[in-house]
């Protein structure tokens, strides 16, 4: 079967000053199939909103490969792209004055045949949408009158509307409570799970990717150097090297491990093992 | 599921009901502002002589028998085109205006903040000067190439130019992000309005018909100026309203509209430079009137919501409605400039929807 994703050397770039490129991507490979629920980890700045927009088609790459569907990224038209992979952006300042429904509504842009109204097929994804992300009740409210859970639930439903195969989500829990962050990833699971999903999120809970993500992906300075079932990648160790802290493990009284960091952090008092971390 | 919610379909486009109410309208209060500025000025004529003249001229229906030549001379030849050039400059100001604060994501845009004003003064004030400078100018200026002045042209040219500068300067790679171009719009601008100055300084007697131009008015359009700027006015309505897909999705974003398949930095050029040539197109035949531009799609927004599907009609039709009346004032208050009076009777009007509302102008809540 064909990955969804194959990326092979994956050079991106900030350009800041024409002559400083400042890499934010070297050489990254990365393969995920089909119904992977993925979470990208690492510390800030080590590419992982990066690599989302790269997947998404959104920034220009320096180097290296990137393939959706077995397909050349460079081949998607803008518009074939959205018909596939929907992506939840970190901010997005919702537009005033719309009903929610009318902004799932704005996900079934790509797919719009009418010239004026919508289709049949249109109602009818975003209907499904709306119940898919548990927003069914927010359809007739207004962008302005949502709390924060509510808002990140209408900004799921308006990336399904897009009835994606892949979905990006880029720091998804940012903003919401521990209860929303858990229904929220809860929700992704159960539709990864029920339409077959391709899930890619940028988390910051190791927690978090813990008990929702299927496969814990790792990146530190632009390379992946940790992948595999989040049990086995999230160690003491990795965490330490990679994070620069130092973290312990316990387990809660029905068995499940979670990590807790050591009261007093050391970030960058000592360099990490890949030696390419600044002392900040 | 909740019953209402059942008999309600989720997706629905603009109401039916609420759309008719709002367009019908509109061309109700576009229709009487016709008849009574038509009627009203120096010489008061009936509403129903004017609908007869309008009547058997236009549209060949009845006679005219009852009204006199002078009536009809009037009617045909002095006020309708100025009425029908207010109506193609505040709809063409408000299509503009609604366009731009879409692509601009900017509550304060408006047809002239990228540069148009700015480049189309500069023309017309070159139009103004240049036959002062050079006497051989004057005689082809005075006899107008296809009935169009040196003054018309050169605001067009202006106008259009400028914006292709500025497009030209805060394009980069293919990108046009909002603020770069609106920071370009405004530095560009402050250059060709030193321009201006410099040239309204040395323009001796000429300054009063560059200040009038500046100021805007609708007394000088005349059937050739509509010829050309009504055209240009309906073609560009009618393909931006064909695209109201895309001015939807870009108030979320250039990011989120990107993702949803839209060719953000394409469509916002094509966009620009259509609400460019007809921003430029109305104000090479008026003159820069302020406030219609920018006000209007608020007040619409606020009205009838921000899905562009009936604001852009709404707001061209309250845009052309408003200009007629604001210039039927201009004309009974003895001849002041247009400009001041949709000011004088746009702002406190705005003021009170703002204060009354609270979706503040239904784009950037922040």
């Amino acid at each position: 079967m064909t990955p969804v994703v194959e990326i092979s050397g994956l050079e991106v770039s900030y350009q800041t000053d024409a002559p400083a490129r400042r890499p934010v991507l070297r050489g990254l490979d990365l393969v995920i199939g089909a119904g992977e629920l993925v979470a990208l980890l690492g510390p800030n700045g080590s590419g992982k909103t990066t690599l989302l927009r790269a997947i998404a088609g959104s920034l220009r790459r320096d180097a290296g490969r990137v393939a959706l569907f077995g397909r050349d990224l460079n081949e998607w038209s803008s518009v074939a792209l959205a018909r596939r992979v929907a992506v939840l952006p970190q901010s997005l300042v919702l537009p005033d004055g719309f009903r929610v429904a009318e902004l799932v509504e704005m996900g079934r842009a790509p797919h719009a045949t009418r010239w004026f109204g919508s289709s049949a097929e249109d109602a009818e994804a975003v209907q499904r949408a709306l119940a898919d992300a548990g927003a069914l009740d927010l359809a007739e409210r207004h962008a302005d009158e949502l709390s924060g859970g509510e808002r990140q639930r209408v900004l799921v439903a308006m990336a399904l509307a897009q009835g994606p195969e892949l979905l990006l989500l880029d720091e998804p829990t940012l903003h919401l409570d521990i209860a929303h962050q858990a229904s929220l990833l809860a929700t992704v699971a159960r539709l990864r799970a029920r339409r077959g999903l391709t899930v890619i999120a940028v988390l910051h809970d190791l927690n978090l990717a813990a008990a929702h993500a299927l496969r814990a992906t790792v990146l530190d300075s632009g390379r992946v150097v940790a992948d595999g079932d989040p049990e086995s990648v999230l160690r003491l160790e990795l965490i330490r090297r990679v994070f620069g802290v130092a973290v312990d493990e316990a387990r809660t009284v029905d068995g499940r491990r979670f990590l807790v960091p050591h009261a007093r952090p050391e970030i960058g008092t000592e360099p990490s093992a890949a030696g390419t971390r600044i002392t900040r | 599921m909740r019953a209402d919610v059942a008999e309600r379909p989720i997706v629905r486009g603009p109401a039916l009901t609420r759309a008719a109410l709002v367009l019908g309208g509109g061309v109700v209060i576009l229709s009487a502002a016709l008849v009574v500025g038509i009627g009203l000025g120096s010489v008061a004529i009936a509403p129903d002589d004017v609908l007869r003249v309008l009547g058997h001229r236009l549209l060949g229906i009845g006679a005219t028998s009852g009204v006199s030549d002078a009536t009809e001379t009037i009617v045909i030849d002095l006020r309708l085109p100025r009425v029908l050039g207010a109506m193609v400059v505040g709809a063409g100001l408000a299509c503009a205006g609604t366009v731009f604060q879409a692509v601009l994501r900017n509550p304060m845009a408006d047809p002239y903040i990228i540069g148009t004003a700015a480049g189309a003064s500069l023309g017309a004030t070159i139009g103004i000067v240049l036959p002062l400078l050079l006497p051989a100018l004057a005689i082809g200026a005075g006899s107008a190439w296809l009935g169009l002045g040196l003054v018309q042209g050169l605001a067009f040219a202006g106008g259009v130019g400028t914006v292709l500068l500025v497009i030209g300067v805060a394009r980069s790679g293919g990108r046009l992000p909002s603020v770069t171009l609106l920071l370009t719009g405004y530095a560009v601008s402050s250059l060709l309005a030193a321009g201006v100055a410099l040239l309204m300084f040395a323009s001796g007697r000429a300054l009063a018909a560059i200040f009038a131009w500046l100021m805007g008015s609708l007394a000088a359009v005349g059937w050739i100026d509509l010829a050309i700027a009504a055209p240009v006015v309906l073609g560009v309505f009618l393909v931006v309203f064909a695209r109201w897909r895309s001015l939807n999705l870009l108030l979320l974003g250039d990011g989120a509209a990107a993702h949803l398949g839209l060719d953000v930095g394409r469509e916002k050029l094509r966009l620009t430079m259509l609400a460019t040539l007809a921003t430029s197109a109305v104000v090479a035949i008026s003159g820069t009137i302020g406030f219609v531009g920018l006000v209007v799609p608020h007040l619409l927004r606020l009205a009838v919501g921000p899905d562009h599907r009936l604001l852009l009609p709404a707001s061209s039709l309250l845009g052309a409605a408003l200009l007629v009346v604001a210039d039927l004032g201009a004309r009974l208050a003895g001849g002041i400039p247009v400009g001041v009076v949709t000011a004088f009777v746009g702002a406190p009007f705005f003021l009170w929807l703002l204060r009354r509302s609270r979706r503040v102008t239904g784009m950037i809540s922040s």
